[in-house]
């Protein structure tokens, strides 16, 4: 099974919209496994966008390579090329530091810091120096992640207090406390339970309009709920025995789970395989 | 054919016998009950021992004598039994030394386990390990004889015996032990916490310093507590490097004399059995015992005020 070719993929942004991330031949090794191969792929701005796969297809490890989490893994190495807003972010040039600033993140299992909630949403407005009013800050953010009224009367108590769902709601208002121009999100439901998981997602299309959303989910339902344009990767075995991911299919959300080009992408969605 | 086999036999027929696995359970189970008894009664019987002799201690000398008395001096004809001579001895060089194990320890701790990369690391590791295991008499001659003429080059009125090299040196004794224990309450810190900072754009040092550190807390100041119990308890070092003259006060130029190394002095075999002199020996051992437990109380409780659960 081949890689799909340029073309293919970046023909799913045909529209004059903006492109806030833009990979060009992204291939990311870990060690001497090429875990990823040659990915196209154009994020438009303020969309949502999902990546869908089975296991070990690299979905995650694209999303990585978005803000440079990759880097954090000594053995991990990206080749290609990453734009964000037209600017080259790969490469030793780019401080991922102040990238990361810009492009958020939320993760698989909900990590607040063990400190209040109030310094949780603080912590990254601290650091980057942030000059306004740290009050204001908090309840805006909060706001922004629909916590707001659950926590206001306990922001001195330990984010770990919370239940699993509002821990993930708060990790979200602790990325856009900062005014980041893109979250990605990397599985953000896989440990919530139904009730938690429609509220993210809720939120998500709430935070659509000043944000660029890629999200990374195991759940073609959730995909489909929530997303613009879905990106379907899969994983072949290789020689050595591991695995290796590509992206088959990238297109508007709806075409890819009623009428879907490839034929490995219409088994996924209709649940033959992964 | 398998279902001809088995068809014979009615289902619950066959009684297995495990009277002997059974018997051998009940043997294993008396021998393990009394090693585990062993250790614990060892440990009533000291309990035990130091208690009794300190009330035969006090029925001697009053109480008040001993913790308000200035000078300490039960060898002498005029007796005097001033603890507090040897705590402000035993406190000074304890603090001494944390003040040198705490940024050492925790510093090398912060190095290995966040910065040092993996061959780094496989040196360094080693070598502090290595100062752990210098037999502490080593040390306490490297206090007199290296550590205190050094300093009097230039601290010209530091006398041959004191409180200070005793303290350095001891701090470079406890130092493995605090960076070690450290290191593995730094390294448990949840990989997900660290993603977590620098997600939000934080660099290292920040994340080492507003999240790795304050999560480990519990597990740091444990470390602290156990290094410092250590401290207390040490007995080479001080004997040798910091004299034996019963100073009241904290400086650190001059002789002192620990709780412990009077506990030499004594067994060395200048007290006969019975004597007051040799009954205080115990009432200086319950008083060390007495700080080191407090100390490891204090150690238990914060332990489990402040250490963070993540599940």
């Amino acid at each position: 099974m081949a890689s799909p070719t340029p073309s293919s993929s970046i023909s799913a942004v045909a529209e004059s919209k903006s492109i806030a991330l833009k990979a060009e031949k992204v291939s990311v090794y870990y060690g001497s496994n090429l875990a990823v191969k040659d990915v196209y792929l154009d994020i438009p701005e303020h969309e949502i966008v999902a990546f869908i796969g089975p296991s070990g297809c690299g979905k995650s490890t694209i999303l990585r390579c978005f803000n440079r989490m990759n880097d954090l893994i000594p053995i991990a190495k990206v080749e290609g090329r990453i734009l964000f807003d037209g600017e080259e972010i790969s490469g030793k040039r780019v401080d991922p530091v102040e990238l990361r600033r810009r492009v958020g993140m939320v993760f698989q299992k909900p990590n607040p810091f063990p400190k209040s909630i109030y310094d949780n949403i603080t912590f990254g407005a601290k650091i980057n120096g942030y000059q306004g009013d740290y009050d204001e800050l908090v309840e805006r953010s909060l706001r922004g992640a629909a916590l707001w009224d659950e926590v206001k009367d306990k922001l001195k108590e330990s984010g770990l207090g919370l239940s699993g769902g509002q821990q993930q709601r708060l990790c979200i208002a602790r990325a856009i406390a900062i005014e980041p121009e893109v979250i990605l999100m990397d599985e953000p439901c896989s440990a919530l339970d139904p009730i938690s998981t429609i509220k993210v997602e809720e939120l998500m299309h709430d935070l659509k309009s000043k944000y660029t959303i890629v999200i990374v989910t195991h759940n073609m339902q959730q995909a489909s709920r929530v997303s613009d344009r879905t990106a379907f990767f899969n994983a072949i075995a290789t020689d050595k025995g591991g695995k290796m991911g590509y992206l088959v299919e990238y297109d508007k959300t709806e075409a890819i789970f009623s009428n879907p080009k490839e034929e490995y992408t219409r088994d996924y969605v209709s649940g033959r395989f992964g | 054919m398998t279902a001809d086999v088995t068809g014979d036999i009615a289902p619950g027929s066959w009684n297995p016998k495990r009277d002997r696995a059974k018997m051998v359970q009940i043997i294993v189970k008396i021998i393990f009950g009394a090693f585990a008894a062993i250790s614990i009664f060892t440990t009533i019987g000291i309990l035990g021992t130091l208690i009794f002799e300190t009330i035969a201690f006090f029925q001697e000398v009053s109480i008040i004598r001993f913790l308000t008395e200035t000078r300490w001096t039960p060898l002498f004809a005029s007796k005097q039994f001033g603890i507090f001579v040897l705590i402000s001895a035993t406190v000074m060089i304890a603090v001494i030394s944390v003040l040198v194990a705490l940024p050492l320890g925790l510093l090398s701790a912060v190095c290995l386990s966040e910065y040092a990369t993996p061959r780094v690391r496989k040196i360094l590791k080693p070598i502090l390990e290595i100062l752990a295991g210098v037999p502490t008499v080593v040390y306490g001659y490297f206090a007199l004889l290296t550590v205190t003429p050094f300093l009097q080059t230039f601290l010209p009125n530091l006398q041959g015996f004191n409180a200070l090299s005793a303290g350095l040196v001891l701090g470079v004794m406890i130092t493995p032990l605090v960076a070690s224990l450290s290191e593995d309450a730094l390294y448990s810190v949840p990989r997900s916490l660290k993603d977590g900072a620098y997600a939000l754009g934080a660099t290292k040092r920040e994340t080492v310093v507003s999240v790795i550190l304050p999560a480990a807390v519990s597990g740091i100041v444990s470390s602290l507590i156990l290094a410092i119990s250590r401290a207390v308890g040490e007995t080479m070092i001080v004997t040798l490097a910091a004299g034996a003259n019963p100073t009241l006060g904290f400086n650190p130029f001059v002789p002192v004399m620990t709780m412990t190394a009077f506990i030499v002095q004594i067994t060395a075999g200048d007290a006969p059995h019975g004597t007051t002199a040799y009954k205080t020996l115990f009432a200086v051992g319950m008083t060390l015992f007495l700080m080191t437990f407090a100390l490891n109380i204090f150690s238990f409780w914060f332990v489990r005020r402040f250490r963070e659960k993540y599940d």
